[in-house]
């Protein structure tokens, strides 16, 4: 298929450098057609804000009056903000402990990878958190942490206010969040390790690879796509975080719980100061560009 | 099959094995069963401090009756439904053509036009807020279901074609060369060729994107302000500002919530995995 493939490449590059072909043209026609209901609408919502943020980020506005141009001032003043870097660094918090879960769900994966009898409910209903909305998650985990009445007090003994104490809030947000990402990672893994070839496996067993040495050597490489997946999808899910926090604590107490998503939605929603907030998001987009370049990198990597 | 199949195991770690699996499940799903112990718990048990105990009296029909009626948790419900339906079913649609374009047509910029689709997906929804809370006001249509429901399409298209354009490009090309020789014009190509056969990658998608639009609470907020167009979710939220002591009737709204991502989801389990999975398994 790939040669028929290339042949067609080349007779149409051959076709372009005289007059098009009428047949080509009409393609090419129905192709822009196809593509641009699905292109406005993704330029209109998706492309067009994120240049429209950008360009936002250079002014003062308050939504309603005319935008003034300030220059870098938003940039200049969120660099003098405490809260910034109380966010900068909760959202590294977030991204390491975050990083927990890939881990984790191949953990998870290993135990249940195995067939018998009502193995796919067990699977199912380890993976329902992931289901589940955020908001929810937040509530249920809100009230376990309650200092009077939550489960969290009756096994430990004494009221511990997670969510209302700057020095664990943060955590106990994260933990939450944990929870409906562990099996999402879970699931990635165990699709990987039944597509594995078990010639290799038991190639492996041959060989006396057992245990840990079998799941270093041999496992793990196999399931370099599954942990690309979780890697990158945990954390674009650790900077997006607002849900948990929103419904939790609302970035309180004081600010601590605050995160780069939640710090912008704060400013804009409740203060007004959109220029403010769009150079927030603007970080926040830096760093995500990182990611989202290495994305990239490969998508073209496998298409060449 | 790695890890050793417990079939090859000692009888007695077999027999371990299988009784913790019922433990883990219990400690990992602790959270989910503790709302729906609560959800059917009477509020005079609460009040007497019965928080966590298995429930004395059954209260399931009259919680959630008082959830349903007595707080506008129906209104929210519905707003969600007409919210959901129309995303998912236009999205996935005009998803499949870009994916159909991108995948069978050799045009000029094709990659850049993918790559675009792909990095907006990763880009961090917050960049976005502001622009699509200004543009959705200019169109008159802050604060209303459609509002939300025309972001939404936007959004999962992009999502949507990139996953598309994938599923579409394992076809065999030579099916629809056949068809041109037949003299198929190119919508029929679209419509009974293509279509026809990426179904399966429709039903993992539509599952997909459902439960994404439906668990939506960050644009919710965006978008909406008071009750008229707010979904569940910031339903629920605010259910739980107001009735804080009500343990018993925000567990119900919660439960009403999460049944249909919930239902959807062990209904079409094997789309879903399938959808939520691809390309896990291919560098």
């Amino acid at each position: 298929m790939s040669t028929t493939l290339f042949g067609k490449i080349r007779q149409r590059g051959h076709a372009r450098s005289k007059a098009p072909a009428p047949l080509s043209r009409r393609r090419n026609r129905a192709a822009l057609l196809f593509l641009l209901p699905g292109a406005l609408l993704f330029s209109a919502y998706v492309i067009y804000p994120i240049i429209s943020s950008i360009v936002l980020s250079f002014y003062q506005w308050d939504g309603m009056t005319p935008r003034v141009f300030v220059g870098l001032d938003n940039y200049r003043e969120l660099l003098q903000s405490d809260t910034f870097y109380t966010a900068l660094k909760n959202n590294l918090i977030w991204l390491l402990l975050f990083l927990a879960a890939p881990p984790a769900g191949l953990a998870l994966a290993l135990y249940l990878n195995q067939s018998m009898r009502g193995m796919r409910l067990v699977k199912s209903l380890f993976f329902a958190p992931f289901v589940l909305p955020g908001v929810v998650v937040g509530l249920v985990f809100g009230w376990f942490y309650d200092p009077t009445y939550g489960l969290l007090k009756l096994i430990v003994g004494h009221g511990i206010p997670v969510l209302g104490d700057p020095r664990y809030v943060t955590y106990g947000i994260i933990v939450a969040a944990l929870w409906p990402q562990i099996p999402f990672c879970m699931i990635l893994y165990l699709t990987g390790l039944t597509a594995i070839n078990s010639e290799i496996i038991e190639a492996g067993r041959m060989e006396g690879a057992r245990g840990f040495q079998l799941l270093w050597h041999v496992i793990l490489p196999q399931l370099r796509p599954a942990t690309f997946m979780a890697v990158v999808l945990t954390v674009i899910g650790a900077l997006r975080s607002f849900d948990l926090i929103s419904v939790m604590s609302g970035g309180g107490p004081f600010d601590s719980s605050t995160v780069l998503a939640y710090f912008m939605y704060d400013q804009a929603i409740k203060y007004y100061r959109e220029g403010y907030s769009a150079a927030i998001a603007v970080v926040l987009f830096l760093i995500m560009l990182i990611f989202i370049t290495w994305q990239l990198r490969r998508l073209f990597r496998n298409e060449s | 099959m790695y890890p050793l199949p417990i079939s090859r195991w000692h009888p007695t770690s077999r027999l371990l094995y299988r009784l913790s699996l019922p433990c883990a499940l219990l400690l990992w799903l602790m959270p989910l069963i503790a709302v729906l112990l609560t959800s059917i718990r009477s509020s005079d048990e609460l009040s007497a401090g019965n928080y966590w105990g298995w429930p004395r009296h059954f209260n399931l029909i009259e919680n959630y009756r008082t959830a349903l009626t007595q707080t506008p948790m129906l209104h929210y419900f519905w707003n969600t439904c007409l919210i959901t339906v129309p995303s998912v079913a236009v999205s996935i649609f005009l998803a499949s053509m870009a994916g159909h374009a991108l995948a069978n047509y050799r045009f000029r910029g094709n990659l850049l036009v993918l790559a675009i689709f792909v990095a907006g997906n990763f880009v961090p929804i917050q960049i976005l807020m502001i622009p699509v809370r200004d543009l959705t006001l200019r169109l008159g249509l802050y604060n209303t279901v459609w509002g939300l429901v025309l972001f939404h399409i936007a959004f999962q298209t992009g999502f949507c074609t990139l996953f598309l354009r994938n599923f579409i490009r394992e076809l065999p090309y030579e099916l629809i060369e056949a068809a041109r020789i037949e003299g198929a014009s190119e919508w029929a190509i679209y419509a009974r060729v293509v279509l026809p056969l990426v179904r399966p990658a429709l039903a993992a998608l539509g599952i997909l994107v459902f439960t994404f639009v439906w668990n939506d609470y960050f644009w919710a907020l965006c978008l909406t302000q008071g009750d008229d167009a707010a979904p569940i979710t910031v339903g629920v939220a605010a259910l739980r500002g107001q009735w804080t002591t009500s343990w018993n009737l925000v567990s119900a709204g919660s439960v009403l919530a999460a049944l249909p991502s919930v239902a959807m989801f062990f209904a079409m389990q094997k789309h879903f995995v399938a959808g939520l999975t691809f390309g896990a398994t291919k560098g």
